[in-house]
């Protein structure tokens, strides 16, 4: 097995340390039936080598002994020395021919020239329980070809050195070398519309709810924030939609065929206040997410995708299937006391504060 | 939720058709919105029950609103003290049927709490005992009712009645029998309600656990769990499916399409193997075919039994379907399954031992006490009703035999107090040996009457009167009726656009078809496979028609109505409390029915 690169199938949840949170979880769920787009790994000790054979090591030593994180200045300032660093040391060879002949197989297996992929940084903390460094790492959307592969699998090892990432880990006691850096190079999903999906209920840590934030085009609105998605909340045992928020979508991000890239778009007008899903995909999305954490055995949250060209029910690709770290913390205190009266005391109860009073509250 | 600020129109503002004048004549001087209290009735929001109650009532017709809702009343308010809740005022207007409940003050509430605790408390710790005693009791109504007679006076009282020195005449036991025959009526109304009020309180407390515990969960899954597998209620289509299947088994099928039903029956007896099935026939009909097409409330109402071609009619379409290669049993493996699933998933949901205790605790006593709440609707309304209704038609062509009127149906244009006069009228006249009165005056008035009930038919209920409270918190209107601050703020909604209703998402899935739009069982033939069955309000007996339609909506009912039940069961969207769908949606209509969300659309 090449040391560098791991499609996902050869990818699971103790892999960790090797290929980093996103990708072991990518593996995981490719392994057990859930459809996820292709892809590979680039292993951490692809990292590793990038590094130590470029003799970076002592260099990112020395640039951030003393950092003072409270200076913003200075953090900047360091942060994009060593990004730079990393971004411009050549890519051992045997590393880019490893990648190469990855991205080549995926090619095959595709039946695609060139076929466009993400490549998302895959850190060994980000995913963590207790640790939330979403968005703190970057993802390259619409990659076409080798060089660009392998290109954006140096800015993903770099952006473990942006300004944000490093001031987290000192913040939060991370040693900088403990925190390693994997790459996923994935098929680009052709996404009708895309989104994250919750196993509980975030506002309120109800867990026998899943609540799904959903707009059209890629993900990366809904992530970033740049739209107000639709909101769906959706009974976890019943599968059944209780509550939909459609809003008004303003932009969508989507390939760019010609120019091998993503660009940001309006959405027309007429278009902006249609459903991003329909009842059928609201609880495809549901369902997946469900058995999600029926594997993980705890709540999750996970990043969707609809794939315009597969055909349903199963074009519902999962793009990230991660521990909830909020409410997972929290003990679980769903129902207050009262709930739990029985008999008689609890049917008086039940008769002085009918349910419909309470909605009122 | 906002409070609704609109109001409906008074009664007194509700003008009544043209031709109905003097309508409130037909109906007791107390059940009609009077002139004197104008002030006091349109202090009440008021509703209408087109549930029970969707057509317009014939005078003797309101003996069920009458008996049924005093004796909902006298458990809540006499017998239980449920601490918030009296009974339901009803009225009825223009013909129609409204309610309108009682609170009870808040501070009259603390002194009922210990009444009400020791009182249903008591109930619920016997209930399996209290429960085998109750159907022995409403056993025993029936076998009274079966033995009333209602015969023509005979010329001479019988000799033997002389020499015993009995010293009283038939017309003595015409009217004995007539009155017990209400009053029978009235005790199996009384026993109606022993249990049914304890059993929703049960029901909304485990309801009020679940939606506590797990903010938003659908009112649909509550209901998954609790809802009964094997019920009574079910027999009777249970047994026209066995009765298909037992003539395709024996080869009869041809023989059930013989004409009429006198051809059917005639030919299945002489076909081999038919005496067979005409056993299995006469074993299903006591008590099962005791099962009306309507709800039981209306004189009316068509009884299996008395109209074997509505079970006969059933059964072909059974045959139809079985032979077409499709399956007529409800899925009760797959129902029973889903229940222990959606348990299971919700158990494992619970945040400690504690809920997980309290949790069964009450959804243990839900499941003991539900089976009451849809099986009483056999013993009362079908078994005891169907018995009763016949018996009076049996009186009623008792006075056809006299010439009082010419047609069963007429009796029941006559109040029930006006019977015992017409019975007094009929006596006297055989007593004195001279003419009865009755001929000369029902021959006028019953025909005026039928002007004003058809005049009435003729414009449809508003489906709530006055300004409605701020909150709707009386727990058995919102279970019984479906009639939450919610679904009443729709309904004022839905008077201004007429193209989206609202109602309760009482199963879930989303279909586009044909509406057929159906005021009354004796249409049920109408629909046709494919179809969206609208309507007012469907009725258990209903049952065979859910195997060829794709969804139901109805005007008004709950979570735990009848339609709502069945579609779970069938699979099918239904969407109920719409408030107006069977007057705004038009047979024929392509409609889009929404049973997860509740919604109704008319596409064209």
């Amino acid at each position: 097995m090449n040391p560098f690169v791991l499609p996902f199938e050869a990818c699971d949840q103790t892999m960790l340390a090797q290929v980093g949170g996103k990708c072991s979880s990518l593996g995981e769920l490719t392994r057990n039936g859930f459809i996820v787009p292709p892809g590979f790994a680039v292993t951490t000790e692809a990292f590793v080598q990038h590094l130590e054979i470029n003799g970076l090591n002592p260099k990112i030593h020395a640039a951030l002994e003393g950092l003072n994180t409270a200076d913003t200045d200075m953090l900047d300032r360091v942060g994009f020395e060593l990004r730079s660093l990393i971004q411009t040391a050549p890519m051992p060879a045997l590393i880019a021919q490893a990648i190469e002949s990855e991205y080549l197989s995926l090619s095959a297996r595709l039946n695609l020239i060139e076929p466009p992929v993400a490549v998302r940084s895959s850190a060994t903390a980000e995913d963590l329980p207790g640790a939330s460094f979403a968005g703190q790492q970057d993802t390259y959307l619409y990659v076409v070809g080798v060089a660009a592969v392998l290109e954006h699998t140096r800015q993903c090892w770099a952006s473990l050195y942006t300004a944000r990432a490093i001031a987290y880990r000192f913040d939060n006691g991370f040693p900088h070398e403990k925190v390693l850096m994997a790459v996923g190079v994935q098929k680009m999903v052709n996404a009708r519309a895309a989104g994250v999906a919750m196993t509980l209920n975030p506002i309120n840590g109800d867990r026998s709810k899943i609540v799904i934030d959903s707009s059209f085009g890629l993900g990366e609105t809904v992530v970033s924030g740049t739209v107000t998605p639709d909101n769906f909340v959706v009974d976890k045992v019943i599968l059944e939609v209780v509550k939909r928020q459609i809003s008004r979508k303003l932009i969508e991000v989507v390939a760019d065929v010609e120019n091998r890239t993503t660009i940001e778009r309006a959405i027309p007008n007429e278009r902006q206040l249609e459903h991003s899903l329909t009842l059928e995909e609201i609880k495809a999305v549901a369902s997946i997410a469900k058995r999600c954490e029926q594997h993980a055995g705890k709540p999750q949250d996970v990043e969707w995708a609809l794939d315009a060209d597969l055909a349903a029910p199963d074009n519902i690709v999962l793009l990230q299937s991660r521990p909830e770290t909020v409410w997972s913390q929290k003990p679980n205190t769903q129902a207050n006391s009262s709930a739990y009266q029985t008999g008689m005391a609890s049917m008086l109860n039940t008769l002085l504060n009918p349910i419909a009073a309470k909605k009122n509250d | 939720m906002t409070a609704v600020s609109k109001r409906f129109k008074s009664p007194y503002e509700d003008t009544p058709p043209a031709g109905s004048e003097g309508w409130q004549e037909l109906y007791p001087y107390w059940l009609t919105f009077r002139e004197d209290r104008k002030a006091i009735e349109e202090s009440k929001f008021w509703f209408c029950d087109s549930q029970h109650w969707p057509n317009v009532f014939k005078p003797f017709d309101t003996i069920g609103v009458e008996f049924a809702v005093k004796c909902l009343g006298q458990y809540n308010t006499r017998h239980l003290l449920i601490p918030p809740a009296n009974g339901i005022e009803f009225r009825v207007h223009n013909g129609y049927c409204y309610m309108s409940p009682v609170g009870v003050a808040p501070e009259n509430i603390p002194a009922r709490v210990p009444q009400f605790l020791e009182r249903a408390g008591f109930y619920f710790q016997n209930w399996d005992s209290l429960l085998e005693n109750w159907h022995v009791k409403v056993k025993s109504v029936i076998d009274r009712l079966e033995k009333l007679e209602f015969k023509p006076l005979p010329e001479v009282v019988a000799l033997e009645a002389v020499m015993s020195g009995r010293g009283l005449d038939d017309t003595f036991d015409l009217t004995i029998n007539y009155n017990r025959a209400i009053e029978l009526c009235y005790e199996a109304w009384q026993y109606h309600f022993e249990f049914l009020n304890l059993g929703y309180v049960a029901y909304l407390d485990f309801f009020g656990f679940c939606k506590q515990t797990f903010p938003d969960i659908p009112d649909q899954a509550i209901a998954k769990m609790v809802q009964g597998i094997d019920l009574d209620l079910f027999k009777p289509d249970d047994e026209l499916k066995k009765l298909a299947k037992l003539a395709i088994e024996l080869n009869l099928g041809s023989a059930l399409n013989a004409g009429g039903l006198d051809d059917s029956l005639a030919a299945v007896q002489a076909a081999p193997n038919g005496t067979t099935w005409l056993a299995a026939w006469e074993a299903a009909k006591h008590p099962w075919f005791n099962f009306s097409s309507g709800n039981g409330f209306y004189s009316t109402d068509k009884v299996w039994l008395d109209h074997l071609e509505i079970p006969l009619g059933f059964i072909r379409n059974y045959i139809t379907r079985l032979e077409a290669g499709h399956s007529i049993d409800r899925p009760t493996a797959k129902i029973a399954a889903e229940r222990d699933r959606v348990t299971l998933e919700y158990t494992a949901l619970l945040p400690n031992d504690e809920a997980k205790a309290a949790f069964e605790g009450k959804l243990g006593l839900a499941r003991a006490v539900f089976p009451y709440v849809e099986n009483h609707n056999f013993y009362i309304e079908h078994w005891t009703m169907s018995v009763f209704w016949r018996k009076m038609r049996e009186l009623s062509s008792m006075f056809i035999a006299a010439g009082f009127w010419s047609e069963i149906d007429d009796m029941f244009y006559l109040r029930r107090e006006e019977i015992n006069v017409a019975l007094f009228d009929y006596g006297n006249g055989w007593a004195v040996g001279a003419d009865a009165i009755g001929p000369t005056h029902w021959a006028k008035e019953i025909p005026r009457r039928k002007k004003i009930i058809s005049a009435l038919s003729s414009k449809r209920p508003l489906p709530a009167m006055n300004e409605p409270p701020a909150v709707v918190t009386e727990p058995f209107t919102i279970m019984l009726w479906g009639i939450t601050s919610e679904s009443v703020g729709k309904w004022l909604e839905g008077s201004a656009t007429s193209d989206k209703l609202s109602g309760m998402a009482a199963s879930p899935g989303l279909v586009e078809g044909q509406a057929r739009v159906i005021f009354n069982a004796d249409d049920l033939d109408q629909v046709k496979d494919g179809e969206i069955l609208v309507t007012q309000v469907t009725a258990p007996s209903w049952a065979p028609v859910f195997s060829r339609i794709k969804a139901t909506v109805t005007d008004i009912g709950g979570m735990m109505s009848h339609a709502a039940i069945v579609c779970r069961e069938y699979g099918l969207p239904a969407v109920t409390g719409t408030g107006s769908a069977s007057s705004s949606i038009k047979t024929g209509d392509l409609i889009r029915v929404d049973g997860t969300n509740g919604t109704v659309t008319i596409l064209s």
